[in-house]
C-alpha cells in the first residue's frame, strides 16, 4: 500500500501566507510536465511494487492545468505503477478555477474522486490579506457546484487566528462550512513562515499576531462545532464525515509508503526520506540531463521511531505500544514509558488499550509533548 | 662559532625588552629583528613567531613570555641581544614585572597612529623604576593615518627624551630596523654582575613542554650555572640537577655553562608549572646566595568563578584537564565546589577576568570540555563577630549574617586614558562603579589620564565592554591592587519558584542591589523558556523579595501542518526544542538554560 503525490509548482497569484514552492511563470507548465512524466519513470522502482492506493495532486494550483493535461498525467502513473481501482485520487483546486465546465469535465472525463478546495475563509477582509483570487461569493458558489457535479468526497480549507478575525466570525465560517454539508475539513492556524510576504507586514508592525489566548479559544471552537456537527476530529487539523478521512494523508501519518513527483516534493520508503529541489527550471534541466534532482536522508531506528511518536501522536490512533515493543524493540518501549509518565500524571496523555493518545487537553500542547517523548 | 672568550664577555651583552600596547607591532617588531640577524631565515619565517598558542595568535596578544637570542655584528664587533617578551595585559603584569627586571633596557613602541596607551604607560613606569634605558619607537610610521607630530609629543611628556631620540619605524616595511638595532647596542648598558660571586638567577618565566617538563626561563644575575649541577630555587625550596641548560635562538640550543648576565634556560624533570614560581632566585646547593632577588610574590587570583560540567559524568574529566592547565598555567587555582543547581564543580581563581577567559577558552579547545561558567567574583575578606577573618570567594562562603561583623573588599587604582570628548560619560560610567576620582592628567590637548579610586568587584562584570563602547574603543585602562576596604555588600539571592538557585548569587553593594535584582529576574525572563506551568523568578536579600517576573505557563504549542513534504522539517525542529532542553539544568521542576548563569555578565 502505498501513495504518489505531484506537486504542481504553479500559482496564478501568489497568496501571501503560503511557503510552498510555486511559480506564477505558467508559460514554463508544459515542459515541466515532461518532466514530471520523466520522474514518475525514475521513481518507479522506490516503492517496491507497492500498489498504489492513493494519488494526490496538489500545489500550489492544480487546477492551472486542463483535463487534457490531468488526464496525461494519470494516465502515466497507471502505465508504470499498479494503481488500485478503488484508489482514492484527489484534487486540489482553487474556488476560482472551478467553473461548471470544469468541474463537470473533472468528474466526468477523469478518474479523480475526491476534490480538496482552497476556501480559507468566507470573509472578503481575510480573503483580501491572504491574497486569495477568489470571494466569498465565490468561495460558496464552488462548493456548492462541486457537489452539484457529483462529487461524494469534498474537502475544504480554513484558516484561523486571521490578524482581524473574531470569534464570531470564526463561529460563522465554521457553520457556513458545515451548512453545506461538506465531508471534509482542514482546518489551520495563520502562521506567520520566513519569506512570506504576510510574514514581512507583520515585521513591519503592519498587522498584529493573533494572541494566543484567542488562537486557542478559536481552536477549542473548530473541535467543538466539528463534533457537534457530526464530524471526527482524526488529526490535529483535520475533521471528516465517518468514512471520509482523507486515505492519502492517514498514509503520511501512519508510515504508509509514497512518492512525491515535482519540484520541493518529498517521497518516503521506511528507509530513506527525500525531497526534490526547490525550483522549476533547476528541476527540469537536472531530469533531462539525468543529474540528481534530489537530497536523501538515510533513516536510523530512532529517527524512524521519533517519527512514528510525532506522526501518531497527532492522530486519533495515537501510538500504539506493542506495535513499538515488536518494531523498535524492548529498550525503545521502556524509554517511551518513562518519558510519558509526567504527561500521563498531568492529563495531557491518556492511555487507553496499549496504545498513547493526547487528550483533549495536551493536544493544545502536542509539539511540546512530542518533542519531550522523543529520544535523543 | 665564536670562541668561548667571546661568548663570556658581558660587554657584549643587551637584554632587552619591547613595551607596545596590544596591535601597536611588538610581534611584527620582533619578527623583523629576527629576519634582520638572520636567527630566522626569510623560508622559515612564521607570522608572530613569538605567540606560539593559537589562542594568542587569534587575540593578537601575547600570553606567554619568552626570550629569544640573536645574534648582531656592528663594526666588527658581534654582541648577543636578548629579546625578551613580555605579556601585554594588565592579568599578567606581575609576570611582566619580572621579565622588566631581567633587562638593562626596552624598546617603548608606540603606534603612531594610535598613541599611548594606559597599559604602555604602566608598564613604562615599570621599566623606568627598573632604571631601564629606554629606547622610544614610533612603529606604523608606513600608515597614511600616522600622527608622528602629536605622538612623538606623547612620548616626550612620557619619558622626557629628546625629539631625536624617537626612531621613525616600520616593522613592516623594515623601515627604521637599522637604527633601532644600533641604538640597542649602543644605548643599552650592558648587564653587569660579579661572576666569580655565588649563583644569583632570576626565574622570569616557564614554559611546559609536554616531553620534557618544564622549561624555566632565568637571567644570572651573578655568579655562573653549569650542567649537571645541583641548584636550589629559594622561594619554594626545591632542590633539582640541572639536567640541560642552553640558550634560545628560535630552537633550544643546549650549553655547559651560563655566566652573569646571559638569558637561558634550564629543564631540571619539573612536572609541574606549579613548582616554578615567576620571580624566584636559583642558586646552587654548595654556594648558596645570601639573599634571594628582591621582588619576588606569590601571584594571588584575584577573580573567582566556579566552573561546572554540563554533563555531570564529566566531573572526573573536567578536573584532569583543570590539572594539565595547571601544568603550565602556574596563576591558575582551582578547588572542588558543589552547588545544589549544578552539582559538583571547582571554583576556579584567576589572575583577571581575561586570565578566565583564556582557561575557559582553552577548556573548550584543548580539552572539548562543555563547561557552565559562573557569575565571577572577587575576593572578599569577612570578619566574624569572633573577630576571625575568612577569605571568602563564593556567595555561599559568606558567613552567617548573625556572625557576620564586616565584610572588606579589594580596591583599586585605575587608570583610564581617553579623547577629552568622552571624559563626560567615562566619569559617569566610573562613578555608578562606586569610583572615586583622584586625578585627571590632560597628556595632550584631547587626551586625558584619568585616575579613579574603584572597588574591583565593579570593573569584575562589564566595565571593560562599557569602557569600549562609551569610547568607541578608544579608551584604555588600567588597574593595580590598593588593598582592602569596608564595603557594605549584601548577598543578592535568586529564587526560581520559590527556590534559591545557589549559582545566581552575587555579593553586590547594597546600593546596587535593588536595581541590578530587578534587572536579573528580567533578564532571566528572557532567558528561561515557558514551561507547562507559570514560573516565578525572584530576587531576594535574605528574606526579602526585592523583585520579581514571572515566565507565563505554555498555553499552546502545536503546529497546524504536517504532512509529506513537512515531515522531516517537522521532525528537525522538534528535535531541535528537544535539544534545547537538554542543554538546560533542572531546578526543582524549572529547566534553566545554561546562558542563565552568565546573564548577569550581559546585561546593559
Amino acid at each position: 500500500m502505498a501513495g504518489i503525490y505531484v506537486h504542481i509548482p504553479f500559482c496564478r497569484k501568489q497568496c501571501s501566507y503560503c511557503d510552498f514552492y510555486k511559480s506564477t511563470l505558467l508559460e514554463n507548465k508544459k515542459t515541466l510536465l515532461v518532466s514530471l512524466m520523466k520522474e514518475l519513470d525514475h521513481k518507479a522502482n522506490y516503492l517496491e511494487g507497492d500498489r498504489i492506493e492513493t494519488i494526490y495532486i496538489g500545489g500550489g494550483t492544480p487546477s492551472v492545468l486542463s483535463i487534457e493535461e490531468i488526464n496525461l498525467l494519470l494516465s502515466k502513473i497507471s502505465a508504470v505503477y499498479k494503481v488500485s481501482d478503488k484508489a482514492e485520487i484527489t484534487f486540489e483546486a482553487n474556488p476560482d478555477d472551478l467553473n461548471k465546465t470544469y468541474l463537470e469535465r473533472l468528474y466526468n472525463n477523469t478518474v479523480i474522486n475526491r476534490l480538496s478546495i482552497g476556501i480559507q475563509s468566507f470573509i472578503d477582509r481575510d480573503l483580501r490579506l491572504l491574497n486569495r483570487r477568489h470571494d466569498s461569493t465565490k468561495a460558496k458558489h464552488a462548493i456548492r457546484d462541486t457537489l452539484k457535479a457529483g462529487f461524494s468526497d469534498v474537502s475544504i480549507d480554513l484558516i484561523y487566528s486571521i490578524p482581524g478575525m473574531s470569534m464570531d466570525e470564526w463561529i460563522c465560517n465554521l457553520n457556513t462550512a458545515f451548512s453545506f454539508n461538506i465531508h471534509h475539513l482542514s482546518a489551520y492556524f495563520l502562521t506567520f513562515e520566513p519569506g512570506t510576504c504576510i510574514y514581512g507586514k507583520l515585521k513591519n508592525k503592519e498587522i498584529d499576531q493573533v494572541k494566543e489566548e484567542q488562537s486557542l479559544e478559536q481552536y477549542k471552537k473548530l473541535i467543538e462545532i466539528a463534533e457537534k456537527a457530526g464530524y471526527i476530529q482524526y488529526e490535529i487539523s483535520n475533521f471528516s464525515l465517518p468514512g471520509h478521512l482523507s486515505k492519502h494523508n492517514s498514509g503520511y501519518w501512519s508510515g504508509k509508503k509514497y512518492i512525491g513527483i515535482g519540484p520541493s516534493a518529498h517521497s518516503y520508503n521506511i528507509k530513506t526520506r527525500q525531497w526534490n529541489v526547490s525550483d522549476n527550471a533547476e528541476y527540469i534541466m537536472k531530469i533531462n540531463q539525468n543529474r540528481t534532482y534530489f537530497e536523501m536522508e538515510h533513516l536510523n531506528l530512532k529517527t524512524r521511531f521519533n517519527e512514528y511518536i510525532m506522526t501518531g501522536l497527532r492522530t486519533k490512533w495515537g501510538i500504539d505500544l506493542k506495535e513499538i515493543e515488536k518494531k523498535f524493540g524492548t529498550e525503545f518501549y521502556r524509554l517511551i514509558i518513562n518519558k510519558a509518565l509526567p504527561f500521563l500524571k498531568n492529563n495531557d496523555i491518556e492511555e487507553k488499550e496499549n496504545h498513547y493518545f493526547l487528550t483533549s487537553k495536551g493536544i493544545f500542547i502536542a509539539d511540546y509533548i512530542i518533542s519531550a517523548m522523543f529520544l535523543d | 662559532m665564536p670562541s668561548k672568550e667571546e661568548d663570556r664577555c658581558m660587554e657584549n651583552i643587551r637584554n632587552f625588552c619591547i613595551i607596545a600596547h596590544i596591535d601597536h607591532g611588538k610581534s611584527t617588531l620582533a619578527d623583523r629583528m629576527l629576519l634582520t640577524t638572520h636567527t630566522l631565515s626569510e623560508r622559515d619565517f612564521k607570522d608572530q613567531v613569538l605567540d606560539n598558542m593559537d589562542l594568542e595568535r587569534e587575540r593578537g596578544i601575547t600570553i606567554k613570555s619568552h626570550a629569544v637570542q640573536m645574534d648582531f655584528i656592528l663594526e666588527g664587533k658581534k654582541y648577543i641581544l636578548n629579546l625578551i617578551d613580555t605579556p601585554g595585559h594588565v592579568d599578567f603584569s606581575y609576570e611582566v614585572s619580572r621579565s622588566i627586571a631581567a633587562c638593562e633596557g626596552a624598546l617603548l613602541v608606540v603606534d603612531a597612529t594610535q598613541g599611548v596607551q594606559a597599559q604602555t604607560i604602566s608598564n613604562l613606569y615599570q621599566a623606568i623604576d627598573h632604571n631601564l634605558e629606554i629606547i622610544p619607537v614610533l612603529n606604523k610610521m608606513d600608515m597614511p593615518s600616522a600622527m608622528p607630530d602629536e605622538v612623538r609629543d606623547q612620548i616626550i611628556d612620557l619619558t622626557g627624551c629628546s625629539r631625536e631620540d624617537i626612531i621613525e619605524a616600520s616593522a613592516k616595511t623594515g623601515y627604521g630596523i637599522d637604527r633601532i638595532m644600533k641604538e640597542i647596542v649602543r644605548k643599552i648598558p650592558p648587564p653587569k654582575g660579579d661572576p666569580a660571586a655565588p649563583l644569583q638567577a632570576l626565574i622570569f618565566d616557564s614554559v611546559f613542554n609536554s616531553f620534557r617538563g618544564i622549561f624555566a626561563y632565568f637571567k644570572v644575575f651573578n655568579g655562573e650555572i653549569r650542567k649537571g649541577e645541583k641548584v636550589k630555587f629559594v622561594a619554594t625550596g626545591r632542590i633539582y640537577d640541572a639536567d640541560e641548560i642552553g640558550v634560545l635562538k628560535i630552537k633550544f640550543q643546549p650549553r655547559d655553562v651560563l655566566y652573569a648576565g646571559d638569558v637561558g634556560y634550564i629543564i631540571s624533570g619539573i612536572k609541574s608549572a606549579r613548582e616554578v614560581k615567576v620571580g624566584d632566585t636559583i642558586t646552587h646547593v654548595s654556594r648558596p646566595c645570601d639573599k634571594a632577588i628582591t621582588g619576588f610574590e606569590e601571584v594571588k587570583p584575584m577573580v573567582f568563578a566556579g566552573i561546572y560540567p554540563v554533563d555531570a559524568d564529566d566531573y572526573e574529566e573536567l578536573r584532569a584537564s583543570l590539572e594539565k592547565l595547571q601544568l603550565n598555567d602556574a596563576s591558575l587555582s582551582f578547588v572542588p565546589e558543589s552547588s545544589a543547581a549544578l552539582g559538583f564543580g571547582f571554583r576556579c581563581g584567576f589572575l583577571g577576568l581575561l586570565h578566565m577567559e583564556i582557561v575557559q577558552e582553552r577548556l573548550d579547545r584543548e580539552f572539548d570540555m562543555d563547561i557552565i561558567n559562573t557569575v565571577p567574583n572577587v575576593s572578599f575578606k569577612a570578619y566574624t563577630t569572633k573577630g576571625e577573618m575568612i577569605d571568602v570567594h563564593n556567595p555561599s562562603g559568606m558567613p552567617e549574617p548573625a556572625n557576620l561583623d564586616y565584610i572588606e573588599e579589594p580596591y583599586i587604582i585605575a587608570q583610564v586614558i581617553c579623547r577629552s570628548e568622552n571624559v563626560g560619560p567615562i566619569m559617569t560610567l566610573c562613578i555608578d562603579k562606586r569610583g572615586t576620582l583622584k586625578n585627571q592628567l590632560y597628556l595632550t590637548s584631547n587626551r586625558i589620564e584619568l585616575t579613579f579610586d574603584m572597588p574591583l568587584s565593579e570593573i569584575v562584570f562589564d566595565f571593560y565592554d562599557k569602557l569600549k563602547s562609551i569610547s568607541k574603543g578608544y579608551a584604555s585602562f588600567d588597574y593595580h591592587m590598593s588593598g582592602y576596604r569596608k564595603a557594605d555588600l549584601v548577598r543578592l539571592d535568586m529564587l526560581l519558584n520559590g527556590e534559591m538557585v545557589d549559582a545566581l548569587s552575587s555579593l553586590i553593594h547594597r546600593s546596587h542591589a535593588y536595581n541590578f535584582g530587578r534587572r536579573v529576574c528580567e533578564k532571566l525572563k528572557e532567558l528561561i523558556h515557558r514551561q507547562q506551568f507559570d514560573i516565578a523568578i525572584q530576587a531576594a536579600i535574605g528574606s526579602k523579595i526585592i523583585a520579581r517576573e514571572t515566565v507565563k505557563a505554555v498555553r499552546k504549542d502545536v503546529t497546524a501542518k504536517c504532512y509529506g513534504g513537512d515531515i522531516t522539517r517537522k521532525r528537525k525542529l522538534l528535535e531541535k526544542q528537544k535539544k534545547g532542553k537538554k542543554r538546560m539544568r533542572q531546578i526543582g521542576t524549572v529547566e534553566v538554560p545554561q546562558s542563565a548563569f552568565l546573564a548577569v555578565l550581559k546585561m546593559d
